[in-house]
């Protein structure tokens, strides 16, 4: 019967659950063979040594302890961002304002530090700001919502106007504060006094950082899990008719979860600020609202898991630009290297789902015919 | 083994959902010029069956003949070129066109677009089949019934003599019900194949043939419907004995629990919903609303759930002791606060009633997580109720922390319905409650919903299959339009008489 040829190659079926431990073997498969057709990529390309530039980008982010620490603080802020967005996403609000959120943090922190350097002691001061950068956070994820609770405005759109509107306004304080004037820049605020800095603990500019940002990820944990807040967030995102069916006040909800989303980048921006640069800039966010949409998803949600991906996001970003100056390759080459990763680690999940079913006779039939 | 030869024929088809086999190595023959009735309860295999006879799905083993030739259908696209069309529940239209350009959308011609030419042969095909349809006339004017026979007319014009509709009468009055049969017969006359997937054990009498029997994914049997009953065929899909009558204990005595006076109710658009509608539910009784779907029922029991905002009238809750609180204008939150404990089983299951990706714990905390000071939620009691609802209701799945919308429609109406009846409720509003349920879920169903009502629960019943709403209610009210056509005892009521009153309005509103 050639009537058989017609049959397809492979059709897809959807799998059942898998036990985890078999889906953890799709995952390290993918990255295995991502890391196999990057090396294949990098000597065709570029005729360099893959095992050589695999090397390069592990030495970049685990050579020394200063490079784990740099490692662990890019991590620590990534998850804090993702953190953040991660309540909203959870709602199906598509908050892709993160980088505004951060900004309104930043700005309000530096104007903190700048504004009341003289006027009243370190530890309010720090204090204040720290009040100071999750309010203005709050407030920037807050006015979409708001708009989206009362007029059903679309959020996407929404939170990336923010975004803009937050950058123009570091730009123009940026100007108002400069440091010496005509610089376009403001330079390390309080260079001198320090006045406003967080303090550093353990001898190490990151740990405080790093310390609170894992404090947070429980409590996100906690709070999307365990509260009465996090169950009615999670049904507001599934259904919003079931939610009003039950009694959830949905746009209550989510305002107050936009504010909670904004509030963490706010402290974010209040950590990279006071805690580590200790300056104003628009490029103080460093696309991570942006990233940390990735992170979240490819967690799915879940803030336990966003530890690793944040640290996986930051090592492959670290070591890109490490083999960029090494190997004197175009920055682009080492971003096709990060595609090509994210792009096995991504579409993996889709094996985990379904799995192809393969022509049962074609082994047989090609057998007969020989 | 065939006296005739069969149009088409299954043989040894397969086909796994993950652990799931829908479909066990089933054996089944369609033959043109008759009317097959396949019979199965929910989750027995009888849609996958025909998805991938219509090349939705395609089978892991088995062959499919058409006409003794084998066939390997791929697509829907595959199985319309073999002749085979389905007409499935859910109609695939787009509203802002017309039939025709429905019905040809798709269709590959060459040269200009020739709709009149289009609309001739559409008029021809309905001429032969007596269609009732207006080629020019635009989806979103259409009722119902009128989709549905463009879509049945779509896969005529696209030259199907091997016709699957899965539950077609599910959304129709018996009027229309009559006048769809009708076009069957005259299409098997005609010499086409025709499978009808329904629940529905007095159409499949009516109207079939011949009748094949799935149950758990595997073929049971099949014989000319002549020579079996329902009695037989219900004990054949459910693998036992079944008792088909329906309860209808005498009410427990009745007090006025829900009065609505007047409610007028408009949509976004403006467009009124329900005029001027008067009535009152009593305690231990169970009042039926019987309408064509659409005409104001979802409106009713959304306003009294306190989820539709209303225009004008009221509607009162009356207390026990005599006392009355206003329900109008409240929403649900403000509703309990009130002491008034109304439990609503709407008709979107899961868009509504239930959160489908959350597991059945969950779904339980859908009601209760508000409970208590803390802020976090107690995840034990709810875990508990779910396994008592499981247990009590005979729930199939595989544990609690299953995510509802992986069980079949049967179980999740259970979890829903189990749901709200534990918060002993004193108002019981139940929209469509064993739409798509097979033969043993639906008699659960109606066996809680009886129970409720011997509590002395006031429960509304909104449903669409007359036969079961002159069993079971006490009262039937009859809307028609959104206006109140008339309320009839529920014993001795005529099936055509509450038909009509459904499509007229029947009676003299009592306050006008």
């Amino acid at each position: 019967m050639n009537n058989n040829s017609k049959e397809p190659l492979f059709h897809i079926v959807k799998r059942g659950t898998l036990p985890w431990y078999k889906a953890w073997g799709i995952r390290l498969l993918a990255v295995v063979i991502a890391l196999i057709v990057c090396a294949i990529v990098t000597m065709t390309v570029t005729g360099e040594n893959p095992i050589q530039v695999y090397a390069t980008m592990i030495d970049s982010s685990f050579g020394s302890e200063r490079k784990v620490w740099i490692l662990a603080q890019n991590t620590a802020m990534l998850l804090g961002v993702s953190l953040a967005v991660t309540p909203a996403f959870r709602m199906k609000f598509w908050n892709i304002g993160g980088e505004g959120q951060i900004l309104a943090g930043c700005l309000a922190a530096a104007a903190c530090m700048i504004c009341l350097a003289d006027t009243v002691p370190n530890g309010l001061l720090i204090v204040i700001s720290a009040v100071a950068s999750i309010i203005a956070g709050a407030i920037w994820g807050g006015i979409p919502a708001f708009f989206k609770a009362k007029w059903n405005t679309n959020e996407t759109l929404f939170t990336l106007m923010m975004n803009y509107v937050a950058t123009q306004l570091v730009a123009f304080f940026v100007i108002i504060w400069e440091v010496p004037k005509g610089a376009g820049q403001i330079g390390i605020i309080n260079q001198s006094t320090q006045i406003g800095w967080l303090p550093q603990i353990g001898g190490n500019k990151y740990m405080l950082n790093v310390i609170i940002i894992l404090v947070l990820t429980v409590a996100v944990y906690i709070y999307l899990n365990y509260s009465k807040h996090g169950y009615e967030l999670s049904v507001v995102g599934e259904s919003e008719r079931t939610a009003r069916y039950v009694g959830i006040k949905v746009e209550k909800v989510i305002i107050r979860t936009m504010l909670l989303s904004g509030a963490i980048c706010g402290i974010v921006g209040f950590l990279l600020v006071s805690g580590t640069d200790h300056t104003l800039s628009t490029s103080l966010s460093g696309g991570r609202g942006f990233t940390a949409v990735m992170i979240s998803w490819l967690a799915k949600f879940n803030p336990i898991i966003m530890i690793f991906a944040s640290m996986l996001l930051a090592f492959l970003d670290k070591g890109a630009s490490a083999i960029s100056t090494n190997f004197g390759l175009n920055h682009s080459f080492s971003d096709i290297l990060t595609g090509i990763i994210l792009f096995f680690i991504i579409g993996c999940e889709f094996f985990i789902s379904y799995k192809l079913s393969f022509r049962k006779s074609a082994g047989k039939e090609a057998a007969e015919n020989v | 083994m065939d006296n005739k030869n069969a149009a088409v024929k299954m043989r040894n088809i397969s086909k796994s959902f993950g652990t799931v086999k829908a479909n066990d190595k089933i054996w089944l023959d369609i033959y043109r010029g008759e009317i097959l009735a396949l019979l199965g309860e929910n989750g027995s295999g009888k849609t996958t069956l025909m998805n991938m006879l219509s090349g939705i799905y395609f089978p892991d083993e088995g062959e499919i003949f058409i006409d003794d030739k084998e066939v390997v259908i791929r697509s829907p696209k595959d199985a319309l070129n073999l002749g085979i069309g389905m007409i499935h529940q859910h109609f695939k239209l787009v509203d802002v066109l017309t039939a025709t350009e429905n019905i040809i959308l798709g269709l590959e011609g060459k040269g200009k677009l020739d709709l009149k030419s289009a609309a001739k042969k559409i008029r021809e095909i309905c001429d032969a089949y007596g269609f009732d349809v207006d080629p020019d006339q635009h989806i979103y004017e259409m009722s119902v019934s009128q989709k549905q026979t463009v879509e049945i007319v779509k896969v005529l014009y696209r030259g199907a003599d091997i016709l699957i509709l899965d539950e077609p009468t599910a959304v129709l009055t018996p009027q229309e019900t009559d006048k769809l049969f009708a076009v069957l017969r005259n299409m098997r006359d005609a010499g086409k194949a025709i499978v009808i997937i329904t629940h529905k054990m007095h159409e499949v009498e009516d109207l079939s043939d011949r009748v094949a029997v799935l149950r758990h994914g595997q073929f049971i049997g099949d014989m000319p419907t002549k020579d079996t009953n329902a009695q037989e065929m219900t004990n054949m899909m459910v693998g036992h004995a079944v008792e088909l009558n329906i309860d209808r204990p005498d009410p427990v005595d009745p007090k006025p629990r829900v009065e609505v006076k007047n409610l007028t109710v408009r949509s976004i658009d403006g467009i009124v919903k329900l005029d001027d509608v008067s009535f009152t539910a009593n305690s231990g009784e169970i009042l039926g609303i019987a309408g064509i779907s659409g005409c104001g029922q979802k409106e009713l029991l959304e306003a009294i759930a306190g989820l539709q905002p209303t225009e004008s009238g009221s509607i009162s809750y009356i207390k026990d002791d005599g006392s009355r609180e206003e329900l109008l204008g409240k929403d649900p939150l403000s509703i309990a606060d009130l002491g008034v404990v109304l439990s609503f089983v709407p008709e979107d299951r899961l868009g509504m009633g239930l959160v489908a990706n959350m597991d059945l714990g969950d779904n339980m905390m859908l009601r209760s997580f508000r409970k208590g000071k803390s802020v976090f939620t107690d995840r034990k009691s709810p875990r508990k109720l779910a396994e008592n609802v499981v247990d009590e209701l005979d729930v199939v799945t595989p544990g609690i922390s299953t995510p509802v919308r992986r069980l079949s429609g049967g179980n999740v109406q259970k979890v829903l319905v189990g749901r709200e009846i534990a918060s002993a409720p004193t108002v019981l509003l139940t929209a469509y409650a064993v739409r798509g349920l097979d033969i043993n879920s639906s008699y659960t169903i109606y066996d809680l919903i009886n129970r409720q009502k011997q509590k002395g629960v006031a429960v509304i019943y909104v449903g669409e299959d007359l036969d079961v709403l002159l069993e079971l209610c006490d009262r039937i009210l009859v809307l028609c339009g959104g206006k109140v056509s008339g309320i009839v005892p529920g014993r001795g009521a005529k099936k055509r008489e509450v038909g009509m009153m459904m499509t007229k309005l029947g009676g003299e509103k009592a306050d006008e």
